[in-house]
């Protein structure tokens, strides 16, 4: 093995923290989140939602099972949930130089240095994540002792811009004609579609997708502040009045949520975990959720046509919202999972059978 | 919210500790009777294992310590008239009691509603076709699997599935009567067995090789469900789960595979009806996402002990809670306080559970593991890597070795392959000395199919171990190489050995100089919190394990001179269990309320001294004098109690002492007067109390020529080891140089001394508490067999009903002056032997015993609870009664586990074999113990008895229970020898010839075989013989063919003369509390 260079991880409070780099070897500056799940770095890494993230990995061993390969199905990679890695850099406790699984071609190490993204072991992640859990999440940087650099805050920029499209994609050829906002999407809810037999337009985030044949509105995740959005929130306010399905996630909800009028705020530290616990509004369903945001809905400013969908059961913080007679409806948690639990990818059902419903009506 | 018509609930218990059921039984009882007692629910516990936390006062409203048999359930049910009864924490026997009850309709008679999971769907489960079954319902994909009932399907089953399978008995413990078959002879042998212990048994595809994989799961009855802690064995299937290693969570499964996995579960639970906890085992194929559900567990477990203690959550806990009505989202999480029940832990660590075994403690027994399980017991280690768990986990399993490596291991390149493919308990150090030897991971890996990510972490373990190697001296290691090894789980012994080159003279000495180097250059381990959650919520948990991976501690030090520690009992092993983890909890719980904050050491997730909530601190870690050192350098205690955990705990006396940690109750010095047998000698000298003669093993000249001096048989032992490892009677020379070697092995640093053997003589314990060397508590107990058997394996009863008064008084007499010389503070026990009027000690320690909860409960004046104030200089009560007052007896009776362990030679020694005990109370001996001999599987015999009476002695022994039989129209079969005796006494009997004579009949083997025998009483008449003979052969086959057998003449009359003075009907039921002096 060669000589492992040292780097430091430095907070904007001062903290300091040295450890080895595994990954590509450049000076990168971020907000420095913390994730609580225990599997799935692929998965998260290519989640556009992390643009412009550090991403603190709390599970001490990462690297284990590789990197899976990057064969395509239908034009989407099949195990990645977009075509890079979205991270600025990677911190973890103990990072597996080697690797061990069936459909890994690669270490992850290597696919950080692919990417350009830095990544560094023997990190104290417990008592990091910490920190950010008393001051929230705060800015940070990865910092090679020849390459100084300044701290940067990704949420004064307009990330969505950055994570989304720049052109209109379709894909599959199903019955459903569903135009899909793309913020930053996952490739999972692209999937969760096409399993659905849907046709996906995907268009970039402030595309006017008004003069588009489709039958219903999916508005994907994304990183960010999502009142960095007016675009899309425009587009969405346009829609609504044709009452045509809507369904978001994650992003998706906070700016259905703006479009409907409510507000949305920033959490101390955010939601990052495959553990989230929500209930089903009204009902003693309980959910575990995969989830990945910084932002929430402020429950208490949805206009009175609207109604909470969802809630979680920890911090009672809004998980979802619906309209009280039209078909829309979306959720702050990650239906689509991958990475987390699919115990609520039902909800996609629930959507395609919303937008049968408005065809069998429309057909009348 | 929940039914608020349950005002009284039964709790079914698992009884006496035996392989497949241990001590975590004794955790999710205690749970569910925690969880019930929170709302207000009356509780009815039947458990005869007295040494358990759950059978006692505070946990449980009352306690009946009767068999968990549906008959003496009935009996409850019919007494308390209960609204509802939990049948989901006693493990199988608790179970399979609810199954019968519920087919006799015993349950509907008496209106008794089974709480949580229904018994439909826990049948579901059990009966393996009709799981299959269900599983197909939903497109679960279960081993292809064929249910027979007799030899012939079976056959004509394999011809469909094709070797290799695997055979199944249906409704056993841990995979009893499993195992692997590649051809029709392997077939025909494990077939026949299995039918013994079910009528119904499995042929199964094999799929040996794949991933082992477990979930927990939980669903309330709102069809929530959330799976707590997934799980990954180490061993590839093949091996018992049991018998495994197993990390949590698991580490080799991507996204896609764990979630695959995660969300069958759920489908499976919600299928299948469970309300609480179950346990789905799946089989993954290493190469695919191909998988087969192998298991499901309709109640909670080994794994859901360990899941729960691994996580924090406390699924027994809540799984009781869900049986009462409760949603996951209605209830708390338990560490947080703030969050919900309804989530799934997140670790921000690695867990690492190892197998303890104990399979040199039986002559006989194979000791490669495979589809049935044979450990006793388990330990759990936790880090934030994998080589720091498996390196801690290593060490805290107690067999002398340090770690992956530094251990005294050489096996030659024959052995590590036999070892890696037909792996044994010590298939991890053959993969040591493997990678000693050269072989590369795939190498290794092709041999055990162990996936190739642990190899290579072994590996990383390896490596460091050859740079240490390298380092000559402190000065010249780098503080780099150094922490890395820390980081890596190396103790400072482990690096001493490497480094410092010590030899293990100078290893104690040389592993404080690794210890104060390290410190000055400040690399020292953090204390982490075990919080449910990775650090997302802050909270007060006190779940705490040691690191050397972090650089702060998640807690404060008060330091504040109101803490006290103290040490458990580590891996639950034959010799020391449950007992002790009794002791420890009182001990804790008595530290508490004397207004100290108790902070525990222990890592056995079977206990309940390491729930969290039974302590102000609980550090889930070593009891190595090194990690003792580190927590006590941050405590800085106002005590260290050693006295509670047994010999573990003990052992570290002097070597805290040195470095002035303050030890509570008596001075170690004096604690090492009593170990050290030559010290301990001398000091009986000068008191004028007699011992056994012995002598000290220093040439094998001076051992023969005192031999020749007191005669054989002789007993050999070495000093410091409980349960007698490696003790043994001798009657030859030969033998005695034997076995001098095999003692030599054990522990150099302390001799091995040789013994005058004495028999026919009554063996007789007295557990006492003193303070500042004047006794304020004690009970004498008598042991049923002579003295010979091994004290954990006797037969015990309190108050004793055949002892002289004299006697009595002079043991006292003994104690006091032992107390005295030793100026005791705490508990200690004495074992003595009585003869011809002579008294002679022939152990003392300075600590609590196996006995103190027995006596404890018996007596109703609780021992450790006295030993603690009295270390702590609190005021206390003294017992204002005499031992001689109770109107009822105690009988203790050892629970053995000989079914599990295949060829082992059921006969008892010196050598402790039993692996749990039960105590039960009865209006007179014979009352008390047949209900206790009832408890631990003998049942009453209905009519054909076989005697193989032994030696003349023996036989002599048993004329007067044979008379007895005879005149209660039993018929008695017996061998040659026996049957010329009795028809000598005048009792009629039927000559059965040996098995060895198989041309004659009735053959011993035939009538066991075709099951025409009710009891087997067999004597052996030489206990140390280790041939196979016709001897074993019929006691081998009494517990192959699931027989009850006696081997001790005095025990089987006792049950003889109890059996025939009471019918089972006409056994007291009586609480605890109704048991009044």
């Amino acid at each position: 093995m060669t000589q492992l260079r040292k780097v430091k991880l430095i907070l904007e409070d001062g903290t300091t923290f040295e450890g080895k780099s595994f990954g590509y070897e450049k000076s990168v500056a971020g907000e420095v989140v913390f994730y609580t799940a225990m599997t799935g770095y692929p998965e998260s890494l290519t989640d556009p939602s992390y643009t412009g993230q550090i991403l603190v990995s709390t599970f001490p061993l990462i690297g284990n099972y590789g990197v899976p390969s990057d064969s395509k199905e239908q034009g989407l990679y099949e195990f990645y949930e977009s075509d890079k890695i979205h991270i600025s850099g990677l911190i973890v406790s103990d990072y597996s130089f080697e690797y061990s699984h069936w459909n890994a071609i690669k270490s992850l190490g290597d696919w950080l240095k692919e990417n350009k993204v830095p990544g560094l072991f023997g990190i104290d992640t417990r008592a990091l994540t910490k920190i950010i859990r008393v001051k929230g999440s705060l800015l940070g940087k990865i910092e090679f002792e020849d390459e100084v650099i300044d701290f940067y805050d990704p949420n004064q920029e307009n990330l969505v811009a950055i994570a989304s499209t720049d052109k209109v994609e379709v894909y599959g050829n199903g019955e459903h004609r569903v135009v899909l906002v793309d913020c930053g999407v996952k490739y999972n809810i692209i999937r969760c579609l096409l399993d659905r037999n849907a046709t996906v337009i995907v268009v970039p985030w402030d595309y006017d997708f008004s003069g588009e044949d489709f039958d219903g509105i999916f508005l994907s995740n994304g990183p960010g502040d999502p009142a960095l959005c007016d675009a899309t929130v425009e587009n969405i306010r346009k829609t609504m009045a044709v009452e045509k399905p809507i369904m978001g996630i994650c992003l998706g909800n906070q700016l259905l949520a703006r479009a409907a009028g409510a507000e949305t705020y920033k959490l101390k530290f955010g939601h990052r975990s495959h553990n989230q616990p929500v209930l089903l509004q009204g009902t003693d369903r309980c959910f575990i959720t995969s989830q990945n945001h910084g932002f929430a809905v402020d429950t208490k400013t949805l206009p009175e046509d609207w109604e909470p969908l969802f809630t979680n059961v920890n911090d009672q913080t809004n998980e979802g919202i619906r309209h009280k007679t039209k078909p829309f409806f979306s959720t702050q948690f990650h239906p689509e999972a991958a990475s987390g639990p699919v115990d609520t990818e039902f909800l996609f059902d629930d959507f395609i059978q919303n937008v049968v419903e408005y065809k069998r009506t429309k057909k009348k | 919210m929940i039914d608020k018509n349950i005002k009284k609930v039964i709790v079914l218990g698992s009884g006496a500790l035996k392989i497949g059921e241990a001590g975590e039984f004794d955790y999710s009882g205690s749970q569910a009777l925690k969880a019930l007692k929170e709302e207000n629910i009356e509780t009815i516990l039947i458990n005869p294992n007295i040494a358990t936390i759950q059978t006692s006062t505070d946990i449980a409203d009352r306690i009946y310590f009767l068999p968990v048999t549906p008959f003496f359930v009935e009996q409850v049910i019919i007494k308390e008239k209960p609204d509802g009864i939990l049948l989901a924490f006693g493990g199988q026997t608790a179970l399979n009691c609810g199954v019968a009850l519920f087919r006799n309709g015993i349950l509907e008679k008496y209106n008794v509603k089974v709480l949580g999971t229904p018994v439909q769907s826990i049948i579901d489960t059990e009966d393996r076709e009709i799981f299959s079954g269900k599983l197909a319902e939903i497109d679960v994909l279960t081993p292809r699997s064929i249910a027979c009932l007799n030899m012939e399907e079976a056959f004509a089953a394999v011809k469909i599935v094709g070797y290799p399978i695997i055979i199944r008995a249906a409704y056993t413990l841990g995979g009893l009567g499993s195992g692997f078959c590649a051809n029709d002879e392997e077939l025909e042998s494990l077939a026949s067995k299995a039918f013994t212990y079910s009528p119904q048994i499995l042929v199964e595809e094999s799929i040996k090789g794949w991933k082992e994989v477990e979930y927990e799961v939980v669903r309330d009855r709102f069809n929530n469900c959330i799976t707590v802690c997934n799980m990954e064995n180490f061993d590839p299937l093949g091996i018992h789960t049991g018998e495994s290693i197993v990390v949590a969570p698991s580490q080799t499964l991507s996204n896609s595979e764990y979630h695959k996995l995660r969300a069958l579960a759920i489908k499976i639970i919600r299928h299948i009806g469970i309300v609480g906890e179950c346990n789905v085992q799946y089989a993954l194929d290493p190469h695919s996402e191909d998988y087969r559900v192998i298991e499901v567990n309709a109640r909670l477990s080994r794994s859901s002990a360990l899941a729960s203690k691994a996580t924090g959550y406390p699924l027994a806990f809540v799984a009781a809670k869900l049986g009462l009505g409760y949603g996951l989202h209605q209830l708390n999480n338990q560490v947080t306080k703030v969050t919900t029940a309804a989530f799934e832990p997140a670790l921000d660590y690695i867990v690492c559970k190892i197998p303890r075994w104990d399979l040199n403690k039986f002559s006989g027994v194979s000791k490669n593991l495979g589809s049935s399980m044979k450990s006793v017991g388990e330990i759990m280690s936790i880090g934030r890597s994998f080589e720091e768990a498996i390196q801690k986990g290593i060490r805290m399993v107690g067999i002398g070795m340090h770690g992956f490596v530094a251990n005294k291991e050489e096996i030659t390149i024959e052995q590590i392959d036999e070892e890696l493919i037909h792996p044994t308990d010590r298939r991890i150090f053959a993969i040591a000395e493997a990678f000693n030897k050269g072989y590369s991971v795939d190498e290794i890996y092709e041999k055990t199919k162990i996936d190739r990510w642990f190899l290579q972490k072994l590996q990383n373990i390896h490596v460091t171990k050859n740079k240490l190697e390298e380092v000559n001296s402190l000065q010249s290691l780098d503080d780099s190489l150094l922490l890395q090894a820390k980081k890596e789980g190396y103790s400072d012994f482990q690096i001493a050995r490497l480094v410092l080159k010590s030899s293990n003279k100078e290893i104690n000495g040389d592993l404080m100089k690794v210890r104060e180097w390290r410190k000055s250059k400040n690399i020292l381990p953090s204390v982490k919190q075990i919080d449910t959650l990775a650090g997302e919520y802050p909270a007060q948990t006190n779940y705490l394990y040691l690191t050397y991976n972090g650089n702060e501690h998640d807690i404060e030090f008060p330091r504040d001179n109101k803490s006290v520690i103290v040490l458990g009992s580590g891996a639950y092993r034959i010799g020391s269990s449950v007992e002790f983890d009794w002791c420890s909890v009182n001990a804790i719980t008595t530290i508490h309320k004397e207004n100290y904050r108790s902070i525990m050491i222990n890592y056995n997730p079977e206990t309940v001294s390491t729930d969290y909530d039974t302590c102000d601190r609980l550090y889930f870690d070593e009891l190595t004098f090194e990690r003792v050192m580190d927590i006590v350098d941050l405590e800085v205690p106002k005590g260290v109690v050693l006295s509670m955990g047994g010999q573990i705990p003990n052992n570290l006396a002097m070597k805290l002492h040195r470095q002035n940690v303050p030890i509570l109750g008596t001075s170690p010095l004096n604690i090492d007067r009593a170990e050290d047998r030559k010290k301990f000698s001398s000091l009986c000298d000068t008191l004028g109390i007699d011992q056994p003669r012995w002598s000290e093993l220093t040439t094998i000249e001076d051992i023969y020529t005192f031999v020749d001096e007191v005669g054989f048989p002789v007993l050999i032992r070495p000093s410091y080891v409980l349960s007698g490892a490696a003790m043994n009677v001798v009657s030859n020379r030969d033998q005695l140089e034997h076995f001098l070697n095999l003692a030599a092995n054990v522990s150099k640093e302390h001799p091995v001394v040789v013994s005058e053997f004495i028999e026919q003589a009554k063996e007789i314990e007295i557990d006492a508490v003193a303070k500042n060397g004047e006794v304020v508590a004690y009970a004498i107990s008598e042991h049923v067999e002579f003295a010979g058997v091994h004290s954990g394996d006797a037969t015990i009863v309190f108050p004793p009903q055949k002892l002289y008064v004299e006697t009595i008084r002079r043991i006292k007499k003994i104690a006091k002056q032992i107390a005295k010389e030793l100026n005791i503070t705490g508990p200690f026990n004495m074992q003595l032997l009585a003869k011809d009027n002579d008294i002679k000690v022939i152990e003392c320690n300075l600590r609590a015993s196996r006995s103190f909860p027995f006596v404890s409960k018996v007596m109703k004046y609780n021992l450790i609870e006295i030993a603690t104030q009295v270390m702590l200089d609190a005021p206390f009560q003294s017992p204002d009664k005499s031992l001689f007052e109770l109107d009822y007896v105690g009988v203790k009776a050892p629970q053995f586990s000989f079914a599990r362990l295949l060829n082992a030679d059921p006969v008892l020694g010196v050598d402790m074999s039993s692996t749990g005990e039960v105590g039960c109370i009865g209006e007179n001996f014979y009352e008390a113990i047949l209900k206790s001999m009832l408890s631990v599987g003998y049942t009453i015999p209905k009519k054909n008895i076989l005697i193989s009476s032994g030696p003349a002695r023996s036989k002599v022994e048993l004329i007067q229970s044979a008379k007895l039989l005879s005149e209660r129209g039993f018929n008695l079969f017996a061998t040659g020898g026996t049957q010329t005796f009795l028809s000598d006494n005048g009792i009629e009997s039927t000559r059965v010839y040996w098995p060895d004579e198989t041309d004659k009949h009735p053959n011993t083997l035939e009538l066991i075989k075709e099951k025409k025998i009710d009891l087997v009483i067999n004597i052996p008449k030489d206990h140390t013989s280790r041939e196979i003979s016709n001897g074993y052969t019929i006691r081998r086959s009494a517990i192959d063919y699931s027989i009850p057998l006696i081997t001790n003449a005095r025990v089987a009359s006792a049950f003889i003369y109890a059996f025939c003075k009471y019918k089972i009907e006409d056994l007291s039921i009586k609480s605890w509390d109704e048991y009044k002096d």
